[in-house]
């Protein structure tokens, strides 16, 4: 069988019956796919660089900033003990929670405290409900307290308990009790901390409490074990344990010590966790502050976008805030308001200009193309600076209304730090972005459709409305789109010249970023905003077709 | 051009001029005058000053100077959609958002004209063009040749008295030229409306025209119909646009009547009708037709003949074509029947050739 006559016949066991083969007897498709595999190979090759370059500088840092306005992590990672307690509390019957919380709690906020997390919970915590960032801040400050009352007992019982070396050679592993013994500082890192063999057990508390001081103490501090004297969190753990467990079958190092001890404990004072955290600051005893951390114990939360859509959540269920409360929702109905307002204007202002640019001849086109692109050139922090001059009170433009007689000079027109400021500059600046596409699509309708249109008898109006303007409608649509989608993220304009009234939901985000570090809320009114310009995106595929659309 | 002519014309220029930058004259005092139902054309080389007048006709553009006449009413100071003038342009200029229907419907709804009406007078129109399913498409569905039928309905389906036409087959390939160009003369004598058409295609003009204007600098080299203007051209440039021609420059050595002999710059002497020369001594271009050149001719006894050396000889099936060296130049061409007894020279022969004086004419001297 020659080339030429294999293509008919599928040759190959490969090939199903009726599909096209090629000559080898291979299923066509895949030899083409083979014939063009180098040559994808060779185009992904070439657009790695900047794919590699916008996914890892780009893409990667706005997902995770995106990411960020669902992300709850640090209450149960700073409360693991407290959040798990909480899990089985029943926020809407108005009783506290139990003891055993008011433990997790307090060994949670030892141990955040000593590695100064808390404070960071603290102001998570407070965007939610107000006097969270102070109370956190207040009892790691005087967490101490609950633990003195142990910690005095045990060292007035034996000097030993305020020791570092027999907390050591209690807890720690023998081999590594050795090693750490014959430690220097030259040696370099030092050996990491061994729980000794069924401590666990014997004393769970203690066991976990210690370990804990000992990664802070060893990797946090640098120090060393035999020097650091234990936090009296583990005071307190050791007192629970001793009162709950049997050591008496305990025969390793500092036996005696810790027997001595649990002779005595049940002697020992002691206090309940509730009324120590109480004593510390009495919001540990208000139900709102133990409602505010259980409704956001959960890894991810929708509280951030609640909140970016003035609600917050209640044991209910998502509820409104009060009227005095809201402002995200104006913030975003002023945004849509203003874009469109500009889009707008720039419609009106640009689409004269287009024409005039497309139908001039090519010299005075080229010249009237430099003044539209000449604000490019000059940077955008000048331009709006430059409308501030212009329209500030003491402007240029309420000057020349008094002198000519039309203004007051003492009801001069508040033209900045308004809706209309913002309006009027960012017009001007976006201005460009709607004539080039405008422009570029009335280049390509030719005159002789103006001219059929008036030879069959249609008005200049007439001609103009119904064949000239449904033909540049792609540009307007593009320029649109374009304007509109720059202006509601705009932010420096609205910063500069928007007062109060005239910023933009940008600014809020900005001020979110940089001022409240409340990047949770940024990112989730950063995912509205994305969401509302895909949607509208979508809608305008929808009814226009983004088909229609040419930029050129 | 007499004034009885000017009062009985349907479209009329009088001394026209056009001048786009103040400097120079692009129409250069035209006259014209077309009674009504006449298929004029308007032939001449790109930037002869044709289209201008097209547009000066459709009013796209004014004139610099003089009158122009619809019907005995002047129409320079009206708009062009008041004046009631179908056009159809090169390009179409269908509009690409609205159907065919749309399209056509488009004049009929800027007269205000009523539903019924219109969809009676679209359907009159597509059906003149054999475009009748073609309704409901959109320009951009359609072929060349459609696309100018459209065109042309559209121009035709608000009922004008007068259509102009911008080389509107000009984008088409021949064969389908030659079809709409039989369908377009073939329409406007049946509808008896008067044509105004410009190309830049003598073939065209030829055939389609009841009288063609040949433009060249701005103004109308000659006006006349199809016949007349191939067989007896008034000056020398008419005589080498229309059709083939063979020019040859002299001296007028004699003249007398419709006769006068002519030495050429070579020194050879030739017989002639004179068109453009009055006197002895003027320098003139003679031009022949090569069909009308005969080889060892039998002439009257005084008549002068040419020794002329063949370069070339092409068999084109229905004719010969033969290329002479005659009087020091070398591209003479004749045009001879395919005949049985008809004489086929090889290169290299020498004849003797010879024509009537009748079909040599002495024109103008470039």
């Amino acid at each position: 069988m020659t080339d030429a006559t294999a293509g008919a016949v599928p040759a190959s066991k490969d090939a199903k019956p009726g599909q096209m083969v090629a000559a080898d007897g291979r299923p066509l498709k895949e030899s083409l796919n083979r014939a063009l595999r180098l040559q994808k190979m060779r185009a992904l090759m070439l657009i790695a660089p900047l794919l590699l370059f916008v996914l890892l500088t780009f893409i990667a840092p706005i997902a995770d900033m995106l990411f960020r306005s669902v992300q709850n992590g640090i209450v149960s990672e700073t409360l693991p003990r407290a959040t798990a307690g909480l899990s089985d509390w029943d926020a809407t019957t108005g009783d506290l929670p139990d003891e055993s919380v008011y433990e997790g709690l307090y060994y949670d906020l030892f141990i955040a405290a000593e590695r100064k997390l808390h404070t960071r919970l603290g102001s998570r915590l407070n965007y939610e409900m107000t006097g969270m960032s102070s109370l956190f801040r207040q009892s790691g400050r005087s967490l101490d307290d609950i633990g003195d009352v142990y910690f005095d007992q045990f060292k007035d019982l034996d000097k030993n308990w305020d020791e570092a070396e027999p907390w050591a050679a209690l807890m720690g592993d023998a081999d590594w009790l050795q090693e750490m013994q014959a430690w220097k500082k030259a040696d370099g890192e030092m050996p990491e901390f061994e729980l000794a063999d069924g401590m666990e057990k014997l004393l769970p508390r203690t066991a976990e409490t210690y370990a804990a001081f000992a990664v802070f103490a060893q990797v946090d501090e640098g120090k060393s074990l035999l020097k650091e004297e234990p936090w009296v969190l583990v005071h307190t753990a050791l007192y629970q344990d001793l009162m709950a467990k049997d050591v008496s079958g305990y025969s390793g190092p500092q036996a005696e010590m810790l027997k001595a001890a649990d002779a005595a404990v049940s002697g020992f004072e002691s206090v309940t966790f509730k009324d120590g955290m109480n004593a510390i600051d009495d919001d540990w005893l208000s139900h709102t502050v133990w409602q505010t951390i259980k409704t956001y114990s959960p890894e991810f939360t929708n509280g951030y976008f609640l909140n970016a859509v003035d609600m917050q959540k209640t044991p209910d269920g998502p509820e409104f805030r009060s009227e005095n409360q809201r402002i995200y929702g104006l913030l975003f109905k002023r945004t849509m308001f203003m874009s469109l307002m500009i889009t707008g204007s720039c419609i009106l202002l640009g689409y004269p200009v287009a024409w005039l640019l497309a139908n001039l001849p090519m010299r005075t086109a080229n010249l009237l193309m430099i003044l539209v692109l000449l604000p490019f050139w000059t940077s955008l922090l000048v331009r709006t600076s430059a409308w501030k001059v212009m329209l500030q009170q003491q402007g240029v433009i309420n000057d020349v209304l008094v002198w000519l007689g039309l203004v007051n000079d003492a009801d001069r027109l508040v033209m900045i730090n308004n809706q209309f400021g913002t309006i009027v500059a960012m017009t001007h600046i976006l201005l460009p972005f709607m004539i080039l596409p405008l422009y570029s699509v009335m280049q390509t309708i030719p005159p002789s459709y103006l001219r059929a249109a008036k030879s069959l008898g249609a008005t200049n109006w007439t001609a103009f409305w119904r064949v000239y303007f449904p033909q540049s409608v792609p540009g307007i649509g593009a320029g649109s789109i374009l304007v509109f989608i720059l202006s509601i993220g705009y932010y420096i304009t609205p910063e500069i010249v928007g007062g109060t009234t005239g910023t933009f939901i940008s600014n809020r985000i900005a001020y979110h970023i940089s001022s409240s570090l409340n990047w949770g809320l940024a990112a989730a009114l950063g995912t509205i905003l994305l969401a509302v310009v895909l949607g509208l995106y979508w809608a305008y595929d929808k009814i226009v077709g983004i088909d229609n659309v040419k930029l050129g | 051009m007499t004034d009885m002519a000017n009062q009985d014309a349907f479209v009329a220029f009088e001394r026209v001029q056009k001048s786009y930058d103040g400097e120079t004259l692009v129409v250069k005092d035209l006259n014209l005058s077309m009674p009504k139902g006449e298929f004029l054309t308007m032939l001449g080389p790109s930037g002869s000053g044709k289209t201008t007048c097209l547009m000066m006709l459709a009013g796209f553009e004014t004139a610099t100077h003089g009158a122009i006449k619809l019907d005995g009413v002047s129409i320079n100071d009206i708009s062009p959609h008041k004046r009631g003038i179908g056009m159809v342009f090169q390009n179409y200029a269908l509009f690409p958002h609205m159907t065919v229907a749309e399209n056509l419907s488009f004049p009929l709804e800027v007269r205000k004209m009523g539903k019924s009406d219109r969809e009676a007078k679209i359907k009159r129109a597509l059906d003149m063009v054999q475009m009748g399913a073609f309704a409901g498409r959109r320009p951009t569905q359609l072929s060349g040749g459609q696309q100018q039928r459209i065109a042309l309905a559209r121009a035709l389906v608000f009922e004008p008295e007068l259509v102009l036409m911008d080389e509107p087959l000009g984008a088409l390939d021949k064969q389908l030229r030659e079809t709409l160009q039989f369908e377009i003369t073939n329409l406007a004598h049946d509808l008896g409306i008067t044509v105004v058409y410009v190309t830049h295609d003598q073939t065209e003009a030829l055939t389609m025209s009841d009288r063609v204007a040949v433009f060249d600098d701005g103004r109308i080299q000659q006006l006349a119909p199809p016949d007349e203007l191939y067989e007896k051209p008034q000056n020398s440039f008419v005589a080498q646009f229309i059709g083939e021609n063979n020019a040859l420059d002299g001296t007028v050595q004699d003249i007398s009547g419709d006769r006068c002999t002519v030495r050429l710059d070579s020194g050879d002497l030739i017989d002639a009708l004179p068109v453009n020369v009055s006197k002895s001594g003027e320098k003139t271009r003679v031009s022949i037709r090569p069909e009308r050149v005969e080889f060892n001719p039998q002439l009257g006894p005084d008549a002068h003949t040419l020794e002329a050396e063949v370069l070339e000889f092409v068999y084109m099936g229905d004719v010969f074509r033969t290329r002479l060296r005659v009087a020091g130049r070398d591209d003479f061409v004749v045009k001879t029947r395919n005949r049985a007894d008809q004489v086929r020279c090889a290169p290299g022969e020498k004849v003797r050739i010879g024509w009537l004086p009748e079909d040599c004419r002495a024109l103008d001297a470039p």
